[in-house]
């Protein structure tokens, strides 16, 4: 359990954390969120003491980070991969991270194998392809059999085979009962992942949603309709809230109506439909409308193009 | 997962556990044996060197006051040896904060300051041992090579000379890990430490005026000169002075590196 309570983070002028709120519950894996520079990356090392707040608090499993006896055990986090010493091989550098805490040796041995890295293990970390480097990442998060799993980013450089291996990972562990709180700025991610989300857009909450709620509140559904008398119904369906749009010839594409009541209203009039399908907005789209106010860098092409 | 829960000690951050974190720490990078091999080698090179040319200097060729100094000579290498065990000292600290390493130690030990402390245990303890052992093969193969005008482990203020230079060497290293801690950066910190050890003393012997001289004497590389003297020479502190005038530097650099550590972030 993560409880962050009117975090607020701030360099000079600028507010890179603006008074966020949230929880993250075991048992789940919860999203965090936003496009990037959106602040998710400071949150986490606030919750894990390496930045201090200008305000607020954030707590894990009920105390401060810095005041549990043995933190490793309680939150394994994958910040960066690169929070490594490039001149130590990836054996030595869990063996010294176990050693702060008195995590046995063979536990090193047990998240070296977990992770795939077994024939590199005494190779020095400098040479890690990026991919790698995630895998050493997730190791040391691995090495304490945290409560907790905090990643941020854990996918960045990762082969189709290893994005796949995390999601599982990550799944497995909430399954567990462990709380997981993982970042990323693509929705498409988090879809595959997520059953919570937390979305921030600079430095603010957004939403604090279920992964189906969020689809809900970003955007309505519409209801794809094809029928050989597509005339006939288009005017059986009109009315003051109902949009119909054509899509093309014979079928269209109708907001403000369910599709049982499109369904019903055809079937009464004996009209035959030969599609009648819901057209649930992709989460990045949903994701796209919500941050669309709160992206920081954009460029004004690609969201030109969306927004046609 | 089971061979945590079945291991005999809780798991918990102790002090003496983040130490023998960062003994592995210390053993575990290629950068540490060829530092402190270096070290040893340019400390006891340079003094057989010295000590080599103590009878030619004895002809009266006007060679540097050191070198009528069996002692001195035999410890000339000091100078250079501390800019090395510096450069260990930080290589040890900013080497965490160049590579981002530090993040990963700060995670496991948020408290922070156990692991300044812990670094600083382990270094002194290897270098001092083997500064000394260092020390004490130049002093011992020094006065070999300068034969009868050589001096003995019992002659007033040796014994002192050869341990206070390790402790110096020692101290200078410890420097490199406070100054690591507090510019965060390797090129800094080492500029630093070789302005300070190096520079410092002539450049404001050069600038200052006469009357300011008797300060020059509280400079970190003349109070660290003074440790290891066998013979007080004008101007200079006195080696008990000198120690706790350096051992000052030493607490104060420290201290404001830990000040940093626990205040800023990481």
């Amino acid at each position: 359990m993560i409880e962050v309570n009117e975090l607020t983070k701030r360099y000079g002028d600028k507010t890179a954390v603006d008074g966020l709120t949230f929880t993250v519950k075991p048992g789940i894996v919860t999203g965090f969120l936003g496009p990037n520079g959106a602040g998710k990356s400071t949150t986490m090392r606030m919750i894990l003491g390496l930045d201090r707040p200008t305000s607020g608090t954030a707590t894990v499993n009920g105390r401060p980070y810095a005041e549990h006896v043995a933190p490793l055990k309680q939150v394994g986090a994958l910040l960066d991969a690169k929070a490594v010493h490039t001149g130590r091989s990836a054996y030595h550098h869990l063996l010294a991270m176990a050693a702060t805490t008195g995590i046995p040796k063979s536990r090193v041995d047990e998240v070296i194998d977990v992770v795939g890295l077994h024939e590199v293990a005494r190779k020095r970390a400098g040479g890690f392809s990026l991919g790698m480097g995630q895998r050493l990442g997730i190791a040391s998060a691995l090495l304490g059999d945290p409560e907790v799993l905090i990643l941020d980013e854990p996918t960045n450089g990762l082969d189709p085979e290893g994005v796949l291996w995390i999601r599982n990972l990550m799944r497995d562990y909430a399954a567990q009962g462990h709380t997981v709180f993982v970042s990323s700025h693509l929705m498409s991610e988090m879809a595959l992942t997520a059953e919570h989300l937390v979305v921030v857009g600079k430095g603010r909450l957004i939403a604090d949603v279920s992964v189906g709620e969020f689809i809900e509140q970003a955007s309505h559904d519409s209801v794809r309709v094809r029928s050989p008398r597509a005339v006939e119904l288009h005017d059986l369906l009109a009315g003051p809230d109902v949009i119909v749009l054509s899509v093309e010839r014979g079928a269209f594409e109708v907001t403000g109506l369910s599709a049982a009541e499109i369904g019903d209203r055809a079937a009464n009039a004996g009209i035959a439909l030969h599609e009648l399908s819901v057209q649930k907005p992709s989460l990045e789209e949903a994701f796209m409308e919500l941050t669309k106010d709160a992206v920081e860098y954009r460029s004004e092409v690609s969201l030109a193009g969306k927004a046609a | 997962m089971s061979t945590i829960a079945l291991h005999d000690n809780p798991l918990r951050v102790t002090q003496r556990r983040v130490v023998k974190s960062e003994w592995i720490k210390f053993w575990t990078l290629r950068s540490t044996a060829v530092t402190l091999a270096v070290s040893v080698v340019v400390f006891i090179g340079i003094g057989l060197i010295a000590a080599s040319q103590l009878g030619a200097g004895s002809t009266g060729q006007g060679m540097g006051p050191s070198i009528t100094d069996p002692v001195g000579a035999s410890l000339a290498g000091s100078g250079l040896a501390q800019l090395a065990f510096g450069v260990l000292g930080v290589l040890f600290m900013a080497g965490e904060y160049s590579t981002g390493m530090i993040r990963s130690s700060l995670a496991a030990v948020p408290k922070r300051l156990p692991v300044l402390w812990g670094k600083i245990a382990v270094f002194s303890a290897v270098v001092f041992v083997v500064a000394l052992v260092a020390a004490a093969i130049a002093f011992t193969g020094g006065q070999a090579i300068a034969g009868d005008g050589g001096a003995s482990w019992s002659d007033p203020g040796v014994a002192r000379a050869v341990i206070g230079s390790a402790f110096v060497l020692t101290g200078s290293g410890v420097l490199g890990i406070g100054l690591g801690a507090l510019l965060r950066s390797t090129p800094a910190a080492i500029s630093t430490l070789f302005g300070v050890m190096f520079l410092l003393s002539g450049i404001a012997g050069l600038l200052l005026p006469d009357s300011w001289s008797d300060a020059l004497r509280y400079l970190p590389s003349n109070a660290a000169d003074a440790i290891t003297s066998v013979t007080t020479s004008a101007g200079s502190l006195g080696p008990w002075a000198g120690l706790i005038v350096f051992a000052g530097y030493l607490v104060a650099v420290v201290g404001a590196a830990g000040w940093r550590l626990r205040h800023s972030d990481a």
